[in-house]
């Protein structure tokens, strides 16, 4: 018993500090790579390469003021940053990093990740609504409505892998594409003809869920000053910032489990958790690099493009596959 | 605890079964406050936001039914879908500071707590006098199983469901088309 206790302690642990870590350090790689792009610097100043930069902001959020805005709802003001948080490090539990290493391994793995990833939501509409600021209730209805729809063509392209497979389980599905790269899932097989395109649809849908550029509606700082977070200082705004990150490295890991194989090596050798953490890292690059190339689009544009063009494809691939799979 | 298995005495606090009670007592205080809170809030958001606590606590209670898998659903749909267009609506549609002073009832004040006392007193009573026996577990509650379930013994009730929701959609169409051309 006290060992299950100390595993379950162990793990939570681990978790958080994995999520902590990755929220800190991405901050100073997209800061970096922002720079890059841009042709400056970039922190560099604090430690080699700017690398002491994030532990310096992390004292200076703590140390500030908490202000809360009078007038505003105080409770869900205090609520929402941990409700941003929250959920995303309950997804860590139940990511394999590799074959051995996964604190909890679920049969329902892929449902668990999407049903903690739709409380997320939460989070942007109560923040938004208890700062009781026009400009924060706006971005959270823009937000709340772009994580909504986006969400239906990423259930429906899951699915899709769920099927091929025929689990939930994500151990399961990176185990089902071992043995080089051609068994992954971003390829086409007989059952599946369109797994290029569920791909897109996956990426595109998991940049819009975390709100990142070019769908960062919900903080477009040109219209609502910052968005959601605007009446936010000190560390309520730092742990909006880390369940951003933590959710883009869910939104990765889930990414390399579904489409890119997992801990698979591409060339069948040596499988482990090196493998899951070059994939994911290459994902967040692209990340970077998405948001710092594309401008931002409009509120309608990015509807239509989630009702109109990746829900009718994303649902004729689910009957495609589906058919096929019956065939064959 | 293996559900099968009669309670004769109270395991340990310290005990895998002792702490699984615990949390069991601590979801049920969690549904318990969720509801007490979306009943009596006087902001509409923080009623939503107590129905919120309201279904991850009846969640867990799936979770203790052992069926991960109607608990997982209760998150994603209840939570994540019902909840999340409640809100939403409310943010669009109503003045953030209404507060619900509508007419009280008849049933309001001490007739109110009569009629609740007494409704107590009878569940109290009937819970009291059933004699509970354990039923043998009949499936592992695994989505497999359930989707053959539903698709053989219940497929009647999964139609019915669906026509339910197409008409409920239909519906919606309906009223924002006649609003669109106002």
């Amino acid at each position: 018993m006290s060992l299950t206790l100390l595993n379950v302690i162990v793990a939570v642990v681990i978790a958080i500090a994995f999520a902590a870590v990755n929220a800190a350090y991405l901050v100073w790689a997209e800061r970096r790579g922002a720079a890059r792009i841009q042709r400056r610097p970039g922190p560099n100043i604090n430690g080699p390469f700017g690398l002491l930069q994030p532990p310096l902001d992390g004292i200076k959020l703590m140390t500030k003021q908490l202000m809360i805005p009078g007038g505003a709802d105080k409770i869900l003001f205090m609520v929402a940053p941990v409700l941003a948080m929250a959920p995303a490090i309950m997804s860590f539990v139940t990511i394999p990093f590799s074959a051995g290493i996964a604190a909890h391994n679920m049969e329902l793995g892929v449902l668990v990740i999407f049903a903690f990833a739709s409380m997320g939501a939460m989070a942007i509409l109560f923040a938004g609504w208890g700062s009781r600021n026009k400009y924060s209730v706006m971005a959270s209805v823009r937000a709340v409505s772009q994580n909504v729809s986006y969400e239906i063509p990423m259930l429906i392209t899951a699915i899709t892998v769920v099927m091929t497979t025929g689990s939930m389980d994500l151990k399961a599905i990176s185990m089902a594409q071992s043995g080089g790269f051609w068994h992954w899932n971003i390829f086409p097989s007989l059952h599946s003809p369109l797994m290029p395109i569920s791909f897109i649809i996956f990426f595109i849908c998991s940049l819009a869920e975390t709100n990142r550029a070019p769908f960062d509606l919900g903080e477009a700082e040109s219209e609502l000053v910052a968005g959601f977070h605007t009446e936010y200082g000190s560390m309520g705004f730092g742990l909006f910032f880390m369940g951003e990150y933590a959710n883009i490295v869910i939104g990765a890991s889930l990414t390399t489990i579904l489409f890119l194989g997992g801990w698979d090596c591409p060339f069948g050798m040596f499988p482990g958790v090196w493998w899951f953490l070059l994939k994911i890292y290459l994902l967040i690059a692209t990340f970077i690099w998405i948001r710092w190339t594309f401008p931002r689009t409009t509120i309608y544009g990015l509807l239509n493009l989630s009702w109109k063009i990746l829900i009718p494809i994303s649902l004729f691939n689910l009957l495609l596959t589906a058919g096929l799979l019956k065939v064959f | 605890m293996n559900p099968s298995m009669a309670i004769t005495e109270a395991p340990g606090l310290f005990t895998a079964d002792g702490l699984t009670g615990v949390i069991f007592l601590i979801m049920m205080a969690v549904t318990i406050i969720g509801g007490i809170i979306a009943c009596s809030a006087e902001r509409l958001v923080r009623a939503v936001a107590g129905l919120i606590v309201c279904f991850i606590g009846v969640a867990a209670l799936y979770y203790f039914l052992n069926s991960p898998f109607v608990a997982l659903m209760q998150m994603l749909i209840y939570v994540g879908a019902v909840c999340i267009t409640i809100a939403f609506a409310i943010m669009l549609a109503a003045p953030e500071e209404s507060k619900k002073n509508g007419p009280a009832g008849p049933l309001s004040g001490p007739l109110g707590f009569i009629t609740a006392g007494l409704v107590t007193y009878g569940l109290i009573v009937m819970a009291m006098r059933t004699k509970f026996t354990s039923l043998p577990k009949v499936n592992g509650g695994t989505v497999k199983e359930l989707g053959i379930q539903f698709l053989t013994s219940y497929s009647m009730v999964f139609e019915l469901i669906s026509i339910v929701l197409l008409i409920a959609i239909i519906g919606a169409l309906v009223i924002a088309r006649a609003g669109r051309n106002k």
